[in-house]
């Protein structure tokens, strides 16, 4: 019975991903191919973030004799949302494995594995079942570096499908970056598009300290160019997504998609939006939002999270400290609201649209100081 | 209860078991020092193991540190002294110089002290399971007590360990107490080593206060865990004879006569016993055991007394291996603002 309403609950969130997706591209202005503004390089091919992120796995695991994955149903089944598809049967079992199914047991085992000089990459299964690994991740993967005066690293790269959007049952639409972000010893980036994760995901599993990796899983049957090659390729830090005169649009995952949208939208208007992809949600790059708003001035953050000490909070607060002095408005947050994540006949309301956004960029342009 | 096969009766030699006398009395001279010195002001706390001596110096004694690894808890101070541990280094923890105690856990195998109750019994599980990658024939040793047998984690441990057969000896000191709440309050069942059977992992349930039967039963756990049939489970009936803590109290939930009546026969004593109806010590052996034991208790004391606080940069140092321009922009500032330039 459990097996049976695992595997259902897996598949519909799989069929619902696709189809929320179908969905969204009838209704909204979907961005050409290369939405992500990366040039599209002559090896580019053209991949899901799903496959993108299979690919990275593979490579990784080739390249790195002590990468090992873990987690629920990573092995034969390839994960519920097949991101570690096929690699079992490629790296074997003791590469590759499925473990008990107990989040803390996965974490915890996770910091054995680093201090025997593995570098393990386990998954949890879904956004809302990393909270019972919380005390694992917090006190355990995030100190460990310190406790022990630097002499055990934790190079654990943490995936978890994060955000919602695909109509899934209760607990698989969580977005967890403040709570993450908070933590000393950890280090947090989403990516937001097909190249970026599979540059990221790669980048993250080579470096000493953790990170937790959180995967827009409305975006995993999104296409995009991918460049493996990619030379000159930065993972650090944010990206210009798109260059603008007027306003300043912070966003990372799923919504770093929708505000490109919201861009073309507003340019019919003559108004001129940059988007910034933050990428990296700890250490957030400073320098890349006072670049920015220095030039356009005013600011918009968005994010699917709940508002209260979420990050726009500290988004805002970053560009408040740097460019007081020009800014023309207050820095506008548009995000989720402070409700638990709502039932999916409802997440279109709570997820921020291209109508809230629009609006949260009128209130910044009509702002004047009183 | 699956008994633990293999156990080796003969490899404790007679210098052994003076050897295994000689760490205890080194051990206990230590505690009660440290309790004096929390007492004298020179650390500000300490979690004795009074009581718990056989059951530390036994099962360090059987560990083969040129492979093996150990996960602490906070009161593991005799196991740390037996596997030569640097008791500077280790009691650094209780003088607050460094949560984790300043001895490198990378060159020593002995974990960072844990404070999070049953925090690191899972790590022990993944190291353990690393060296059945490598083939290295090492086990993994986690020490935990009764109150934390009631973790979540303690059963997540278990079973995964029973599940990819992780070589891998779960140690139990079960000492009556989680600090005011006892055992019967704690383990439904009374015995962590009973619940083994569910998982399919052998056990044994040992007299925690005879040095060599514990010897001997953490030998037979580590060498079923070697010849890679998976974990096996130990846990040491003893006693918490002290205080939780030095902030603790215990005459708010015992009675003196309770504590004597229920510690049994101090682990020293019967030792002591042991060896000399053994004619394997006598008087002047045990002096100068003794002496030794002072002698050593002076030169850590010197070596705590003697360390200052840490450099206030190493709060930063440490949190990363690659630290964020955001960290670096406090250290700064911290080091700017309090003049500790
Ligand atoms: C997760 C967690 N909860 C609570 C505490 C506070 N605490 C420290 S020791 C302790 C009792 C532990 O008892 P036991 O596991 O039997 O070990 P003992 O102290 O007897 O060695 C408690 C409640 C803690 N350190 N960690
Ligand atoms: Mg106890």
């Amino acid at each position: 019975m459990s097996e049976h309403a695992t595997l259902s609950d897996l598949d519909a969130a799989r069929d619902n991903t696709q189809s929320a997706a179908a969905q969204r591209e009838s209704v909204e202005v979907i961005p050409a191919a290369n939405e992500s503004g990366q040039p599209a390089g002559p090896d580019a091919e053209t991949l899901s973030m799903q496959q993108a992120l299979n690919r990275a796995l593979s490579e990784i695991l080739e390249a790195d004799r002590k990468a090992v994955v873990l987690g629920e149903d990573v092995g034969q089944l390839g994960g519920v949302f097949r991101i570690t598809d096929g690699l079992q049967r490629k790296f074997g079992e003791a590469r590759v494995f499925d473990t008990p199914l107990a989040e803390s047991g996965i974490l915890g085992m996770s910091v054995g594995l680093a201090m025997a000089g593995y570098h393990p990459i386990p998954e949890v299964q879904f956004d809302g079942f990393a909270y019972p690994a919380v005390n694992q991740i917090i006190c355990q993967v995030g100190r460990m570096n310190y406790r022990s005066r630097g002499k055990l690293p934790m190079p654990i790269t943490l995936r978890v499908p994060s955000f919602g959007g695909i109509r899934a049952p209760e607990h698989h639409g969580e977005s967890l970056e403040a709570l993450f972000a908070h933590v000393p010893g950890l280090k947090v980036v989403s990516p937001s598009t097909p190249h970026e994760a599979y540059h990221l995901l790669k980048f993250a599993a080579s470096r000493p300290d953790p990170v937790v990796f959180m995967e827009p899983k409305s975006r995993y049957w999104q296409k995009g160019p991918v460049d493996t090659a990619a030379s000159g390729y930065s993972p650090e830090g944010a990206r210009v997504v798109r260059e603008g005169r007027h306003l300043t649009l912070v966003a990372w995952g799923a919504m770093v998609a929708r505000c490109l949208q919201v861009a073309e939208l507003a340019a019919e208007d003559g108004i001129d939006i940059e988007v910034l992809d933050l990428r990296w949600l700890k250490p957030i790059d400073a320098e890349a939002l006072a670049t920015s708003v220095g030039k356009t001035r005013r600011a918009v953050v968005v994010h699917e999270a709940p508002l209260t000490s979420g990050l726009g909070a500290e988004v805002a607060a970053l560009i408040t400290e740097r460019c007081f002095g020009t800014l023309k408005a207050p820095v506008e947050r548009v995000t989720g609201f402070d409700v638990p994540y709502p039932s999916g006949d409802l997440e279109d309301e709570y997820i921020p649209d291209i109508d809230r956004i629009l609006f949260g960029i009128q209130r910044v342009l009509e702002y004047r100081r009183g | 209860m699956a008994e633990i096969p293999g156990s080796d009766h003969a490899f404790l030699a007679d210098e052994d078991l003076r050897e295994l006398y000689r760490l205890m009395v080194a051990v206990r001279h230590l505690d009660e020092s440290a309790i004096r010195w929390q007492r004298q002001g020179l650390i500000p706390g300490y979690a004795p193991e009074l009581g718990q001596e056989a059951a530390q110096v036994g099962s360090g004694y059987a560990l083969d540190m040129t492979r093996d690894f150990v996960f602490p808890t906070y009161r593991e101070m005799g196991v740390a002294r037996t596997v030569g541990v640097d008791m500077v280094e280790y009691m650094s923890t209780h003088k607050a110089t460094w949560h984790g105690g300043l001895y490198d856990p990378a060159a020593t195998r002995f974990a960072p002290i844990q404070a999070v109750v049953a925090g690191s019994v899972l790590h022990a599980v993944g190291w353990a399971h690393a060296q059945t990658l490598d083939g290295t024939g090492g086990a993994a040793i986690t020490y935990f007590g009764d109150g934390a047998s009631s973790q979540g984690d303690v059963h997540e441990a278990m079973n995964f360990a029973a599940v990819m057969k992780a070589p891998v000896v779960f140690f139990i000191q079960n000492n009556g107490w989680a600090i005011s709440v006892p055992t019967e309050r704690q383990v439904a069942g009374g015995s962590v080593a009973a619940r083994a059977a569910g998982y399919g992992i052998p056990s044994l349930q040992v007299d925690g206060n005879d040095v060599v039967a514990v010897a001997e039963a953490t030998a037979a756990a580590l060498a079923h865990a070697r010849a890679g049939n998976g974990p096996a489970i130990v846990e040491a009936m003893t006693y918490r004879r002290g205080p939780h803590s030095t902030s603790d109290d215990p005459g708010r939930y015992r009675t003196l006569e309770a504590e004597r009546a229920d510690a049994g026969e101090d682990p020293l004593q019967r030792m002591r016993s042991h060896l000399v109806a053994k004619g394997l010590a006598d008087e002047a052996f045990f002096e100068e055991a003794l002496a030794a034991a002072k002698a050593e208790e002076e030169r850590i004391r010197e070596g705590i007394m003697a360390l200052g606080p840490r450099p206030g940069r190493e709060m930063f140092d440490f949190v990363y291996q690659e630290p964020t321009a955001a960290l670096k922009d406090q250290a700064r500032a911290w080091r700017e603002e309090s003049e500790h330039v």
